[in-house]
């Protein structure tokens, strides 16, 4: 089972949500960080980092004894990476999308693979819960390549101990990273709080990720605070509120030293179980069809 | 003219709410929202559209199944897997092609299109507090750094025929694409955090960025109150740093019952918060050497 936590505005609580959820999981589990620009789910998690491998994206590199300035390469080059100049052949490798087009257009051979430094993806484990996070380089601007990356290194992450249930924590917003994140989950929970700005970025994120055509429910943070839009919202959409998580400021402080809300706070542990088993109860339909898809 | 950018890294520390409390502050200004993903500022400044443009950007590949031929070349040399073959017939995912025009140029039937993606719509709008310019990605588009530029352009030419001196820019969370845009032609940087471990850390990234840019940045700890422990050790970080520590705003629900009223935290009290985040501009304008317009 697949889960994905997301959030169309930043810092509703995806973070708080995934890691406490990753405690009280019934069942073998992975918790997996696909907020590559600004991960934090292992500030909480506090996994011991085995391995870190590098995630690279394929670039080329110029021969230029081999150009022969047909400009071919140039020419197919949809994102200003190749600029032909004459009798220089720049590339831009930062600006490259590694689609391989211009290695394969090239009628000289004059242009090899080569790579840029996307970022890291580690792999960790905390306690009996597996965890791995991507972590994009400073610099780098574009973090769809290294979610897949990241996705894909959670699928063959299962050493020895057979299948287990995956939780993402995906990027905020509503545009291609958070898409990547969703796609292909069999459950995604959305994190927002009552508040207009929580609740305009609920209605982006569900226009977002409904065509994607994973069930949605929602979790509503803070509740207490702001105004009722969201519940609103959320009946007429016909999206189950999975949990209401109370406006406290005990739960702030606890997030606020690093700690997981579920395991600082007694009633926590329950409110978060039963959210796990909603989640469970959502994702099984999806699943169903994936197995004998 | 001085462009001042508020950012955070991690989303929900207070960027968009201070935002509106600036944008009520300052004087001759134009107000941008360069988050074009999620933005929230409009819900508080409420403009009123003056200029409407669609925004389209880049292509993405479209099988002619009348065409196609079936050789399978295109699905082989997409790198995104946005082809796959369902019944006898070619399709591209609409959602995972990247637009890179690979499959349309070495299909040999000619079979594939590349029409123009339609990608969302800016907008130059009027405010009660002065001129906004800003933007709506469509739900699932590529976050795209060229529109946070197209925007960041058209309010430099508008704040240049109406001479005004300032541009506030309210950015996108992440320290990606989008952010890395908005980050050119900036002349400072106002990060706002908080004193939790994901606040701390992201301003660290964050704050690396604008390192490598060579920018000054300013920072604001929202809700320092929390934890005072954090609080301090992002103090002695922007120490560390050479960063200039703003001052700091307490944990106050005044804040979302400001947003819930559709009001900037200055126009929905005069004293409290209202009283910091006063402060806390009038520090801005120095740092930016935004001169003062009565």
């Amino acid at each position: 089972m697949r889960i994905a936590i997301a959030s169309g505005k930043g810092g509703t609580g995806k973070t708080l949500v995934a890691a406490s959820l990753a405690k009280v999981w019934d069942g073998p589990v992975m918790a997996v960080d696909l907020d590559v620009e600004e991960p934090n789910l292992h500030l909480f998690l506090k996994p011991e980092f085995g391995r870190c491998e590098e995630a690279r994206i394929e670039v080329p590199a110029v021969d230029e004894d081999r150009c022969t300035h047909c400009r071919a390469c140039a020419e197919l080059c949809q994102f200003k990476a190749i600029s032909d100049l004459g009798r220089v052949l720049l590339t831009f490798p930062e600006m490259c999308h590694g689609c391989g087009g211009c290695l394969a257009v090239c009628p000289e051979k004059a242009l090899m693979p080569s790579s840029r430094l996307l970022g890291e993806i580690c792999f960790g484990q905390a306690q009996d819960l597996r965890f791995l996070m991507g972590r994009l380089r400073v610099g780098e601007a574009m973090s769809p390549p290294l979610i897949q990356a990241v996705k894909r290194a959670s699928d063959g992450f299962l050493p020895g101990a057979g299948p287990c249930d995956i939780i993402f924590d995906a990027p905020p917003g509503v545009s291609c990273p958070a898409v990547n994140a969703v796609m292909g989950c069999d459950a995604t929970v959305l994190v927002t709080e009552p508040t207009p700005f929580g609740f305009h970025d609920l209605k982006l994120a569900v226009e977002a990720f409904r065509p994607l055509g994973t069930p949605l429910g929602v979790v509503v943070n803070k509740a207490g605070l702001g105004d009722q839009d969201v519940f609103t919202f959320a009946a007429v959409e016909d999206l189950p509120v999975l949990a209401e998580i109370p406006y406290d400021r005990r739960i702030a402080e606890a997030y606020s030293k690093g700690k997981i809300v579920a395991e600082a706070l007694p009633e926590m542990r329950y409110l978060f179980r039963g959210l796990a088993v909603r989640i469970q109860g959502l994702a099984r339909p999806a699943l169903k069809e994936r197995r004998y898809a | 003219m001085r462009e001042v950018l508020i950012i955070s890294g991690k989303g929900g520390t207070g960027k968009t709410s201070l935002a509106a409390a600036f944008a009520h502050l300052a004087g001759d200004k134009v107000i941008c929202d360069l988050d074009v993903d999620a933005p929230d500022l409009h819900l508080s400044l409420k403009p009123t559209h003056q200029r409407v443009e669609e925004y389209f950007s880049g292509n993405m590949a479209v099988i002619d199944s009348t065409r196609c031929e079936q050789c399978g070349i295109c699905l082989e040399m997409c790198r995104y897997g946005a082809i796959s073959r369902m019944d006898d017939a070619f399709q591209v995912d609409r959602l995972k092609c990247e637009g890179c025009k690979v499959c349309v140029h070495f299909c040999p039937a000619e079979a594939i299109d590349f029409p123009q993606k339609h990608c969302g719509q800016w907008f130059i709008s009027d405010t009660r507090f002065g001129p906004m310019v800003h933007a709506q990605l469509f739900p699932g588009q590529e976050n795209s750094g060229r529109l946070v530029a197209l925007l960041k352009q058209q309010a430099r030419e508008l704040a240049q025929v109406e001479s005004r001196n300032l541009i506030l820019c309210d950015g996108a969370p992440g320290i990606g694409c989008p952010v890395i845009s908005s980050l050119s032609g900036t002349d400072l940087v106002v990060a706002v955090t908080e004193p939790t471990p994901s606040g701390r850390h992201d301003l660290e990234r964050v704050v690396e960025l604008c390192a490598h840019f060579k920018l000054p940045v300013g920072v604001v700890i929202n809700k320092f109150d929390l934890n005072s422990r954090e609080t301090s050790s992002i103090e002695d970080f922007c120490l560390e740093q050479g960063l200039h520590l703003l001052p700091q705003l307490p944990h106050d629900t005044a804040m979302t019952e400001a947003m819930v009223r559709g009001q900037a935290i200055t126009e929905y009290q005069s004293d409290g918060l209202a009283k910091l985040v006063r402060r806390i501009w009038d520090e801005i304008m120095d740092m930016a050497g935004i001169n003062r317009t009565a």
